[in-house]
């Protein structure tokens, strides 16, 4: 197992009217392939910041971000957004499913940015229903869908295009205590059975107990990790 | 699934509005069409025949008459070759809605000016040799069934006879070519006998045919010049000219069309831009997802605008299909008063054309905001 992320003194900064806010400050961190770490930390400690600019939604101020090989801070948005496709998968608190697809079509929608098929398509959009266990919910659309079954098509839809690296932004936040626990089984079969690497922010400790590190963040800078077996903290 | 799937997806997001909007958008365009079709008519088609011919109107007013008795003095010029007098008779058969062209005309003179207006021999003959006969555009007899021999009562308001009857009785004696549509000619002779009071003795206009084309300009200034100083001076026009002026007096049917049509679609894209901006705020988490799972921003903008593009080609084409839909009709019953009814394909043309250029505009905003949502700010609105 090498390393799939690493990040490098990075520093995230906006600029709100006349102020400069640094939310992330020299942040270093270390993530290697097929691990599951969950990110804690306080309301505007900086890990939903940290988790955009590890899955590319986000370029830092300064410092180097390397995920599986790219060096993300210093390519362009058009290669970034390629890249996502190919090797990030998504899970949001609130799911972002698109309303007007049912559920087999937001799972095929990333499959329109590949070479794959019509068939093909839909056979993979069909697999990724099958693990998140809503084979029989492709016709249903989001609407028509509970809020835990809308989040196992967002994962589905994640997983779909087969990226090496999950990032899930409070992936249970929306969901009561035993769908949460339905939905962090189904990320830690992820992780264990198909060698998913899953960096996981959470406020919920019992979900962060479902990973193999935790690692805390506090006004923008890492603090610890806890058993850092596969994370390190520089 | 394709892109094009979700495009469709996204337009039938909100039924009730796309169709709202899109039964809007058709009407537009049904609007656009018709009114095209009548400025048209209006403007008419230039056609080389008639280039010799002119019409002889009163100056006052094209609704006032002449006397009957300028029909001789001008045949007597030796400008003129021929002249011939038609009238309006209005009137319709057995119901209002059958309303069409009835002229009185000379059955002697007038097919010798309209030539192009073919008529058999044998059906002029019968024309002249009966004064209540009466022949009927192709257009015409076609519509109601007409055969030759047949009374036609034509009810009219203008001029009773006398008695007092409104209804007047013709036979058909058969029909004549005519490209306008719906025309019925009478009797001139029969008519002016038959009315009492207001137009006896009088004529709505002439038409002649100039001995020289070349000296088109020179006639009319002599049968204008001989009637100057008279109570019922003339203005004669070649007949080209006649037609626009005729549709000037109408009150600029073009210039009227344009300002309606501006006034529909800037109502339209005021009304419909509004919508779309407000469908755009609507979708923003969606747009960041797509652009999330790795969709360009481009192509996250060329599906907002192809929406647009999209209902508003769809909105243009229902509207050219119910125009094409009603046009025998509209033509049947247009037809005879305002020249021809015909839809061009250069204003479908237009219309498409007109269609891409609202969607553009409609679309334009959601599209420049589609392309520079950043997805982390989109997020964070949630
Ligand atoms: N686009 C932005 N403009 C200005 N400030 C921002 C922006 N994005 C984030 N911030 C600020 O950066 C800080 C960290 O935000 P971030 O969303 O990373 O926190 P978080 O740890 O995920 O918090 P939460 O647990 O509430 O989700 C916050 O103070 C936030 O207000
Ligand atoms: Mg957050």
């Amino acid at each position: 197992m090498g390393e799939l992320i690493r990040c490098t003194d990075v520093c995230k900064d906006y600029v709100r009217g006349a102020e400069r806010v640094g939310v992330l400050r020299n942040v270093d961190l270390s993530v290697q392939d097929g691990t599951f770490t969950a990110l804690m930390g306080p309301s505007g400690s900086g890990k939903t910041t940290l988790l955009n600019l590890i899955g590319g939604l986000d370029s830092p101020t300064s410092g180097e971000i390397e995920v599986d090989g790219l060096r993300l801070d210093s390519v362009n948005a058009r290669a970034l957004s390629a890249w996502r496709a190919r090797s990030v998968g998504f899970v949001f608190q609130f799911y972002n499913l698109l309303p007007v697809l049912n559920a087999q079509r937001n799972v095929e929608l990333p499959l329109l940015l590949t070479g794959l098929s019509r068939s093909e398509r839909r056979k993979n959009a069909g697999l990724a229903l099958e693990i998140v266990g809503l084979a029989d919910r492709g016709k249903h659309k989001p609407g028509e869908l509970s809020g835990g079954q809308q989040q196992r098509v967002a994962i589905a839809r994640a997983l779909v295009s087969d990226p090496c690296l999950l990032v899930c932004d409070e992936p249970t936040g929306d969901l009561d205590r035993s769908t949460a626990d339905e939905i962090l089984e189904l990320l830690q079969t992820l992780h264990r059975e198909l060698g998913k690497t899953i960096v996981m922010v959470t406020h919920d400790p019992r979900a962060a107990d479902r990973a193999q590190h935790t690692l805390h963040m506090d006004k923008g800078r890492l603090v610890s990790n806890i058993e850092g077996l596969g994370t390190e903290v520089a | 699934m394709k892109l094009s799937s979700l495009l469709w997806a996204n337009l039938l997001r909100k039924p009730t509005r796309t169709s709202l909007t899109f039964v809007s958008l058709a009407i537009a365009f049904l609007l656009f069409m018709l009114l095209r079709a009548i400025s048209d008519a209006f403007s008419g088609g230039v056609s080389m025949e008639g280039m010799d011919r002119i019409v002889i109107d009163s100056r006052y007013s094209l609704t006032d008459n002449l006397p009957l008795s300028y029909v001789e003095r001008i045949r007597a010029l030796d400008e003129v070759d021929q002249v011939t007098n038609v009238s309006w008779f209005g009137g319709y058969y057995r119901e209002p809605r059958n309303a069409f062209a009835t002229y009185p005309v000379d059955p002697e003179s007038y097919f010798d000016i309209f030539r192009e207006q073919g008529i058999s021999a044998d059906t002029l003959a019968r024309f002249r040799s009966v004064r209540v006969s009466a022949v009927a555009s192709e257009a015409l007899a076609a519509h109601y069934g007409w055969q030759p021999g047949d009374t036609i009562p034509i009810v009219q308001d203008i001029f009773p006879q006398e008695g007092g009857s409104w209804t007047w009785q013709f036979e058909l004696a058969g029909t004549f070519q005519y490209a306008g549509g719906e025309l019925l000619l009478i009797h001139y002779d029969y008519f002016n006998e038959a009315v009492v009071g207001w137009g006896k003795d009088q004529v709505g206009w002439l038409v002649g045919r100039v001995a020289d084309p070349k000296e088109v300009d020179a006639a009319i200034r002599t049968i204008d010049g001989m009637f100057e100083n008279s109570p019922d001076p003339t203005r004669s026009t070649t007949e080209d000219e006649y037609r626009r002026q005729f549709a000037s007096q109408l009150g600029d049917i073009g210039a009227i069309s344009g300002m309606i049509l501006m006034a529909v679609f800037f109502t339209i894209l005021l009304l419909t831009g509004n919508t779309a901006a407000q469908g755009f705020a609507e979708r923003v988490p969606e747009l960041a997802a797509m652009k999330t799972l790795g969709f360009p921003d481009g192509s996250v903008a060329a599906l907002v605008l192809a929406e647009a593009l999209a209902l508003c080609l769809g909105g243009a084409t229902a509207g050219i299909a119910i125009a094409w839909l009603l046009e025998p009709g509209l033509e049947a019953n247009l037809g005879g008063m305002i020249g021809s009814f015909d839809l061009s394909g250069w204003s479908a043309l237009q219309a498409l054309g007109l269609a891409t250029l609202l969607g553009l505009l409609i679309g334009a905003y959601p599209a420049v905001s589609a392309r520079r949502l950043t997805i982390v700010d989109a997020l964070r609105e949630r």
